[in-house]
């Protein structure tokens, strides 16, 4: 039994246009201990995946399929049996430190909410834990600085404080939500280090879900990619970066300036845009942008194949793919 | 023999903070500290740094769309600097701004033809036949339709709104185009065709780009030349094969290694960096870098470096560049 286990998760947003199916036959488990990458473009489904785990879906949302943590099916509990896993037995990192923060309560104030909620401290103790968990996330003077409001930290400092809000309970699953994506290299460098330090400290799962392939590589041990609300290729990080499989991914690898390249070569790209949720092709959701299409990529979903033990790719044309890694599938 | 298109010379903008107290002395956020260099023609300088090192504000003043302090900016060899409104209209064609974000800088309310014609206001009066050849001349070369001249904002993509934004910067043939982070807000595969449509004008048109960004991999990919500026000052310029291949200040061998790469695995050794950009607000002694350093001595305390020669087209300002290239 793992830790977490979602099986066939659907999930769809009912817009003025007709519904989005935002996520499509999702499948993850995850144990304790690792660490699992979600990586895409935007509208790929890869934050609705987030808010789905953490039942925070916006109300036009309908799911389906199963989010089984520890065996107990999280779809099907009440919202009060929610609010006492939420923050407790999974935490999550949001993107913007900005604005994730409430402004008009001290951080003090923030980090020791879920302390005094879930873990029923009294005043005094949650005080002191919260110095102990603001020292620990690197902020400097933890004692000033508890009575600082948010608008008083560099952006760095509030994703410090994101943090440990998120560690406040040791959650069993750790998610984070583009940690990184608002602040400098430097500070990225820095936050990430934070965070796998803690998630090896600690022995929690983490779910870290980027856009950047650099960060997703040097920081989780499983990947799954997301394109159009379906994973395309899952397995481990080596065996993913390693063989790049799915025309996809492929091409997302390529497009990606890298340094070093040097500037005699172009860039690859993939033609097109990333598709409009309401109006999904019923197979692949790839197809209009594919290199290797054919006639039944459309209409068909796509067969997931077993390249190794844990790789697994969603292409019907999966013998092209394995050949074209070589010779760059976009010329 | 090429000519330089735009030259800077020892820019200076401190904007002033709200006084605490009346009679309090007021005091500065020091964004441009003494920028100075070159770029010729056709060419693209690329400018990175942190959040705060005033790379936009360098951008807003090239432009001269802010009052600057002190210093020249001249665009073909005409200064900018202090002349008013009305004497750089004429200017303006000559040198064209793509922002960052493509869903703030188009106007929601007019359509593609009205935004990208817009800038054709600044030139001799045009027929309106001509005026539509224009645009739609140039929303081809950037790799929209005819057709889309009716179309409003808000039913392009980010990419194509990006495409939209630099058609208008792209109307009046400038001789220079500043680009403040144009691809950060795009997605990778988008990013890509974007970056490409880039170069391919450059050498289609000959275009001039001052191009601004965080990301190291985009500047290397389209940059001839790169300053890498930090608290308001360039601390190493150069050829971006020479900069990147043997950094010269340490501040650019870390900007290089805290870039996540995808290839390298999950463990890589490298020098961290601590803390934040600090100091923007103190006039202090010594290199700008020193609380961050990580071999800072007590030279760089009381010394502020000078722009030092490393080789013929490569500048670094630190007092160890030697040591730091020989390690």
């Amino acid at each position: 039994m793992s830790l977490l286990d979602v099986k066939n998760l659907n999930v769809d947003l009912l817009t003025a246009m007709g519904p989005a199916r935002a996520v499509r036959n999702l499948e993850i488990s995850l144990e304790r201990g690792e660490t699992l990458g979600i990586v895409g473009e935007s509208g790929c489904g890869k934050s609705i995946t987030a808010l789905a785990l953490m039942g925070l879906l916006p109300d036009n949302a309908t799911t389906e399929g199963q989010i089984l943590l520890s065996n107990e099916d999280l779809l099907k509990k009440p919202e009060k049996e929610l609010c006492t896993i939420r923050g407790n037995r999974m935490a999550m990192i949001f993107q913007e430190p900005m604005t994730s923060l409430n402004p008009v309560h001290t951080i003090g104030r923030q980090v020791m909410e879920p302390l005094r909620l879930h873990r029923k401290l009294s005043k005094s103790a949650a005080y002191e834990e919260a110095l102990q968990l603001l020292d620990r996330v690197g902020i400097p003077n933890p004692k000033e600085r508890i009575n600082n409001y948010p608008h008083q930290l560099s952006g760095g400092q509030r994703q410090r404080v994101m943090i440990a809000l998120a560690l406040s309970c040791s959650p069993d699953i750790l998610i984070a939500d583009e940690p990184t994506t608002a602040l400098d290299v430097t500070i990225q460098d820095q936050i990430l280090e934070l965070i796998q330090t803690l998630v090896s400290e600690e022995g929690m799962a983490l779910i870290l879900i980027s856009h950047d392939l650099g960060v997703i590589a040097e920081n989780t041990q499983k990947v799954i990619v997301m394109y159009g609300g379906t994973v395309v290729e899952s397995g481990s990080t080596e065996q993913i970066f390693g063989e790049l499989t799915h025309p996809y991914t492929q091409g997302l690898f390529a497009a990606m300036p890298k340094l070093g390249m040097g500037r005699r070569e172009r860039l690859t790209t993939i033609p097109g845009t990333v598709p409009d949720l309401i109006n999904l092709p019923p197979g692949c959701t790839f197809t209009d942008r594919c290199p290797l299409m054919t006639s039944q990529c459309g209409g068909t979903i796509p067969p997931v194949s077993n390249l190794g033990t844990h790789h697994k790719v969603s292409c019907h044309n999966i013998e092209q793919a394995i050949k074209a890694r070589t010779g760059g599938l976009y010329q | 023999m090429s000519k330089t298109v735009l030259e800077v010379t020892d820019l200076v903008r401190h904007y002033p903070l709200p006084k605490e107290r009346l009679f309090s002395k007021p005091r500065f956020v020091y964004a441009l500290n003494g920028v100075s260099f070159k770029i010729e023609e056709g060419k693209s300088f690329g400018i990175v740094g942190e959040s705060g090192c005033g790379k936009s504000t360098l951008a807003r003043n090239v432009m001269a769309l802010e009052p600057t302090d002190s210093g020249s900016v001249k665009i073909l060899g005409e200064e900018v600097v202090g002349k008013s409104f009305g004497e750089l209209r004429p200017l303006r064609q000559n040198f064209q701004m793509v922002f960052q974000d493509p869903f703030g800088s188009l106007d929601p309310h007019h359509s593609v033809g009205r935004i990208v014609a817009e800038p054709l206001a600044a030139l001799a009066p045009l027929s309106s036949d001509e005026k539509k050849e224009r645009v739609a001349d140039v929303l081809k070369s950037v790799g929209l339709k005819e057709t889309d001249i009716g179309k409003y904002p808000h039913e392009f993509s980010g990419g194509q709104r990006q495409r939209i934004a630099i058609a208008r910067a792209l109307i009046t043939r400038p001789a220079l185009i500043v680009a403040d982070e144009p691809v950060s807000a795009l997605d990778v595969s988008v990013q890509a065709q974007v970056l490409n449509l880039l170069r391919d004008l450059q050498d289609q048109y000959g275009v001039t780009y001052m191009f601004i960004s965080h990301d190291l991999a985009v500047v290397e990919y389209l940059c001839d030349e790169v300053a890498v500026m930090y608290l308001g000052a360039i601390v190493e310029k150069g050829r971006t094969e020479d900069l990147f291949a043997s950094p010269a200040h340490p501040y650019t061998r870390i900007l290089l290694d805290a870039v996540p790469k995808p290839a390298a695995g999950m463990k890589r050794d490298r020098i961290r960096l601590s803390g934040n950009v600090t100091g923007q607000t103190e006039k202090r002694k010594g290199c700008s870098f020193q609380d961050r350093c990580p071999m800072a001595k007590e030279k760089c305390r009381n010394e502020t470096p000078e722009l030092k020669k490393m080789s013929p087209d490569h500048f670094a300002a630190c007092h160890f560049s030697k040591d730091l290239m020989s390690l």
